[in-house]
């Protein structure tokens, strides 16, 4: 009789790159599942638990369904597509500067003058000038330093 | 309230992204990092090419100069959430005055 093709395995390792391709593509745009990937995580457990379903059976029912090899190697390969991912966020994203001696809640925030986009100079301190007339008069600012779009 | 992002980008890159983006804020640009070292978020060769960039941080600056409210995010992927800095803005009571 001629076995099954073993579809849980492949079906189940799809799933499992399809968990890093969705967090690249839709999951890190939204803090909710950016900041701690449960949804990636969830989808990485589904297809893990789709081979190992699918190398049950093989091992189970060797005469009716094939994927032995090919089952225990997919798992081999999602488990290591987990542990990359695991270690992108966990670790390397997580490697950011101590920065102790950022100013602190309380102390004055470093005077600075840099050109905007135009390349007109802007002085932190004079947002708030009301003397200055035009960009002056600020009540307050939000200062978001980004590492730039390339 | 004023809406101020820096990077190591020069002008014509935050330019484009401006423009690309919609952003009507003040995009500015510290190519050499001056300002990002004063505040101590300079992250070493961690852009392309290992050039020198800024660590994702954001501070909240009242009308005099001082700092009000600071984040620094423990991940290159993660950023304070807006409505985070807009209730510590409320909290503090500093937007009763102009908007701009």
């Amino acid at each position: 009789m001629r076995r099954r093709w073993n579809v849980s395995v492949w079906a189940g390792f799809l799933v499992v790159l399809s968990a890093m391709v969705t967090y690249i593509l839709v999951f890190i745009r939204f803090p909710a599942t950016r900041d701690f990937p449960w949804a990636t995580l969830l989808i990485f457990g589904a297809g893990l638990a789709l081979i190992a379903r699918g190398l049950i059976r093989a091992y189970r029912e060797p005469q009716l369904y094939r994927g032995r090899i090919a089952g225990a190697i997919l798992l081999g390969l999602g488990v290591a597509v987990l542990g990359f991912f695991c270690y992108q966020v966990f670790y390397f994203m997580r490697q950011v500067p101590p920065s102790t001696r950022a100013p602190q809640v309380g102390q004055m925030a470093p005077d600075f003058t840099l050109p905007d986009k135009d390349g007109v100079p802007i002085t932190l301190s004079k947002l708030f000038d009301p003397g200055t007339g035009g960009a002056g008069g600020a009540n307050g600012a939000v200062l978001i330093f980004y590492r730039g779009y390339w | 309230m004023r809406l101020i992002a820096i990077s190591v980008d020069p002008p014509e890159i935050n330019r484009g992204y401006c423009r690309k983006q919609g952003y009507t804020f003040s995009f500015l640009s510290d190519t050499n990092s001056e300002v990002i070292r004063r505040y101590d978020l300079l992250h070493e060769k961690a852009g392309p090419g290992s050039v020198d960039i800024s660590r994702p941080a954001e501070f909240l600056i009242d009308a005099g100069g001082r700092v009000r409210w600071a984040y620094l995010a423990p991940s290159i992927a993660v950023r304070a959430r807006p409505e985070e800095i807009m209730k510590v803005i409320d909290d503090l009571g500093i937007a009763a005055g102009r908007r701009d």
